[in-house]
C-alpha cells in the first residue's frame, strides 16, 4: 500500500518537480543534452522574463475571474443543493441527472454561441466575459459534491435546531453552515481550479492582452521563432503555486469528518 | 401542562401515518408510545413538536392551539434517536444554545445546574465526537432539560445505546422524571423500556390507538390479539379457532364465557403449567436463560412457548402436559365488507 501511495506520489509530483527544477535554469542549461535534474547554475532569469511579459497582469485576471466565478457558482449551487437533499421532490434524480447533463455538452458546441452572445452584450474582451460561462459549467460539479454532502448531514440537526427556538437563518450561520463548511470549501476549491485552468473559453472571449487570463496567456509567450522553456516554467510554477497554497491552506477544512460525532451512525 | 390532541391524521401521498388520533396527556405524565415499526408513533411525536403538519385534527399544549405554530414556538424539548448534537460546538455551547436563542438570562448557571443534574460537568469543554455513546445521549437530554420546557418528546433515545447503558439510562430517566415533575411523551418499540418508564402506554397499530392503558392494565387486560402479543416477551401464545356453546375449540381447546364465533385464545408463556393435561405436547426445542427456559412445544399440531423456572429437567422429545392459569379470548371481528 504505502509503495503503491510512494508510485502514485512520484508520478503527480514529477511533473512539477521538473518544471520546478527547469524555471530556475538559464537558457543554456535548459537546452543542454543529457538534462540535468538539478540547476547547476540558478537563476531568476525566467521569472523576470515571465514578469516582463505580463505574467502578474495575467495572474490578477485569472484571480478576479476565477474569484467571481466561486462567489456566484457556490451559493447558488448551495441553494440548488440543499433543495434537492432535504425536499422531497419527485424525480430528485432525474433533476441531478439534467444538472450532470447540462455539464457535457463539449465546449466547441457553446463556442460559437457564447461569443455572439457576449458579444451582443458588449461583453467579449472584458474580464466578465468567462464568467457566466465557467458559472454555468462548475454549477453541475458543484451542485453534486453539495448535495451529497448535505444528504450526509442528518435533518435532525436543524430539527433539533428549530425545536431549539432558531430561526431560518441562525440555523443557516449558526448550525447548518459550520457542518456543511468542509463540503462548500471542497466544491469552492474545486471551482475556483477550474476557472483558474480553463482554456479553452478564455482563448476564445479574451484576445487582449491586458483582459487575458493565464492559461491563454501563457501560450502566448512562444515567439514565432523562439520557445523560452525557462519563462514558461517559471510562469507555470507560478501558476501553480497559489492553488498549492489555497489547498494546503484549506487542506484542513477539505478534510470531512466534522459531522462525526453529532449522531450515531 | 396538558396535552391534548384531537382527530390528527397525518398522510404522506397515499399512505395514512397517523389515523384519526385523539390523546390526552396530563400534568407529570410519563405516556409512552409503544408500537412495531411504521405504526406511526414517530410521527405522531413529530406532529406534536411541529416538525411535520397535521393533514387534519387540532393539538393543543395547555389549551394554546399550537397546530400550525412553528415548534420553536411551542415550548417543547426532543431528545432524538441520533441525539442531533451540534457537531461543532463544545457541550457547554450545545447546551447553551436553546437559552440563547430564547435570550434567556443567566444562560452560565441554568448549564452548570443541569450539567451537574447530569453529571457531565467535566465533558463541558469537549466536541461531540470526543464523547461516548451514552455521554452524547446525556448531552442530548441536557439539552432538552436546560430550558424547562412545558413537555419532552423523546424519540427512541435508547436504541442506539447497548444492553448495559439501556438500563441504567433507564433508570435516569425515571428520575429525571421525578425529580422535574416533567410531562414527557416518549416514543419507543421497546416493550420492556415502555414497561418500566411509563405512567401510561399509549399502543399505537397502523396509525390508530389499539389501546391504552397502564403497564399493567396493558399486560393483564389486551382488548386485542395485536396489544397481547406486543406486550409481553416472548409473545403470548395464539391459538385460531371458534367458539361454540361455551367451549373454545381449535387445535386446543378450553371452557370459556363466550358468544359463539371465530375467536382466537391467547395465553401467555407465564400462564402455562406443567401437568397431566388437559392440553399435552412434546418439546421441540429448550432455550436456556440462565433464570429462566422456554419450552417450544408442538401440541394439537400448533407451536406454544412455555416459561419455565430453572429448576426440573426438560428434553427434547419429552412429553409434557399442560394446563392454562388464566387465558385471554379474542373473538375476531369479521373484515368490513366494503
Amino acid at each position: 500500500m504505502k509503495g503503491a501511495a510512494a508510485v502514485i506520489v512520484l508520478c503527480s509530483v514529477a511533473p512539477f518537480l521538473w518544471f520546478g527544477m527547469a524555471s530556475l535554469k538559464g537558457p543554456q542549461e535548459i537546452a543542454q543534452r543529457p538534462p540535468t535534474l538539478v540547476p547547476r547554475h540558478p537563476t531568476l532569469e525566467g521569472y523576470r522574463g515571465a514578469a516582463e511579459k505580463g505574467i502578474f497582469g495575467w495572474m490578477a485576471n485569472s484571480l478576479i475571474v476565477a474569484a467571481a466565478t466561486t462567489l456566484l457558482t457556490i451559493p447558488l449551487a448551495a441553494g440548488a443543493a440543499y433543495a434537492l437533499s432535504r425536499t422531497r421532490i419527485r424525480g430528485r434524480r432525474l433533476w441531478l441527472g439534467f444538472v450532470l447533463a447540462a455539464s457535457m455538452f463539449p465546449q466547441i458546441t457553446l463556442a460559437h454561441t457564447l461569443y455572439g452572445m457576449l458579444q451582443a452584450v458588449g461583453l467579449v474582451n472584458t474580464r466578465a466575459a468567462p464568467i457566466a460561462p465557467y458559472v454555468s459549467l462548475t454549477l453541475p460539479l458543484a451542485i453534486w459534491i453539495l448535495a451529497s454532502f448535505f444528504r450526509e448531514i442528518p435533518a435532525e440537526i436543524e430539527e433539533a435546531a428549530r425545536i431549539d427556538g432558531a430561526g431560518p437563518l441562525r440555523i443557516l450561520i449558526r448550525v447548518f453552515l459550520p457542518v456543511a463548511a468542509p463540503g462548500v470549501f471542497t466544491a469552492a476549491i474545486l471551482t475556483f481550479i477550474y476557472a483558474w485552468n480553463e482554456f479553452f473559453f478564455a482563448l476564445v472571449l479574451l484576445t487582449r492582452d491586458d483582459v487575458r487570463t493565464l492559461p491563454p496567456g501563457i501560450a502566448t509567450m512562444p515567439g514565432q521563432y523562439t520557445f523560452p522553456w525557462g519563462e514558461i516554467a517559471a510562469a507555470c510554477v507560478l501558476a501553480t503555486a497559489p492553488l498549492l497554497a489555497a489547498v494546503a491552506l484549506l487542506q484542513r477544512r477539505i478534510v470531512s469528518g466534522l459531522t462525526s460525532g453529532a449522531v450515531k451512525r | 401542562m396538558r396535552l391534548a390532541i384531537e382527530n390528527a391524521r397525518k398522510t404522506f401521498g397515499r399512505t395514512v401515518a397517523v389515523d384519526d388520533v385523539n390523546l390526552n396527556v396530563a400534568p407529570g405524565e410519563f405516556c409512552v408510545l409503544l408500537g412495531p415499526s411504521g405504526c406511526g408513533k414517530s410521527t405522531l411525536l413529530r406532529l406534536v413538536a411541529g416538525l411535520e403538519e397535521t393533514s387534519s385534527g387540532s393539538i393543543r399544549i395547555d389549551g394554546e392551539d399550537v397546530t400550525h405554530k412553528e415548534p420553536g414556538d411551542r415550548d417543547v424539548a426532543m431528545v432524538f434517536q441520533n441525539y442531533a448534537l451540534y457537531p461543532h460546538m463544545t457541550v457547554r455551547k450545545n447546551l447553551a444554545f436553546p437559552l440563547e436563542t430564547r435570550k434567556v438570562p443567566e444562560a452560565e448557571n441554568r448549564v452548570r445546574e443541569t450539567a451537574e443534574l447530569l453529571q457531565i460537568t467535566d465533558l463541558l469543554d469537549r466536541l461531540p465526537r470526543e464523547l461516548s455513546g451514552g455521554q452524547r445521549q446525556r448531552v442530548a437530554i441536557g439539552r432538552a432539560i436546560v430550558r424547562r420546557p412545558k413537555l419532552f418528546l423523546f424519540d427512541e433515545p435508547l436504541s442506539n445505546l447497548d444492553a448495559q447503558l439501556r438500563g441504567d439510562m433507564r433508570a435516569e430517566l425515571a428520575m429525571l422524571h421525578r425529580r422535574l415533575e416533567a410531562t414527557i411523551l416518549y416514543v419507543t418499540h421497546d416493550q420492556i423500556e415502555a414497561m418500566t418508564l411509563a405512567t401510561r402506554i399509549v399502543l399505537l397499530n397502523r396509525g390508530r390507538i389499539e389501546q391504552e392503558g397502564t403497564p399493567e392494565e396493558m399486560y393483564r387486560h389486551p382488548r386485542t390479539l395485536f396489544a397481547g402479543r406486543f406486550i409481553g416477551s416472548p409473545p403470548m401464545n395464539a391459538v385460531a379457532g371458534e367458539v361454540k356453546g361455551g367451549r373454545f375449540e381449535g387445535p386446543l381447546t378450553w371452557p370459556v364465557k363466550a358468544a359463539d364465533g371465530p375467536a382466537t385464545l391467547g395465553v401467555r408463556p407465564e400462564d402455562l403449567q406443567i401437568t397431566d393435561g388437559p392440553w399435552r405436547g412434546v418439546i421441540d426445542r429448550v432455550e436456556y436463560l440462565g433464570a429462566e427456559r422456554y419450552l417450544h412445544i408442538n401440541a394439537g399440531g400448533i407451536q406454544i412457548v412455555v416459561r419455565v423456572g430453572p429448576r426440573g429437567a426438560f428434553r427434547k422429545g419429552d412429553e409434557i402436559g399442560l394446563s392454562p392459569e388464566r387465558v385471554h379470548l379474542f373473538p375476531k371481528t369479521e373484515p368490513k365488507v366494503v
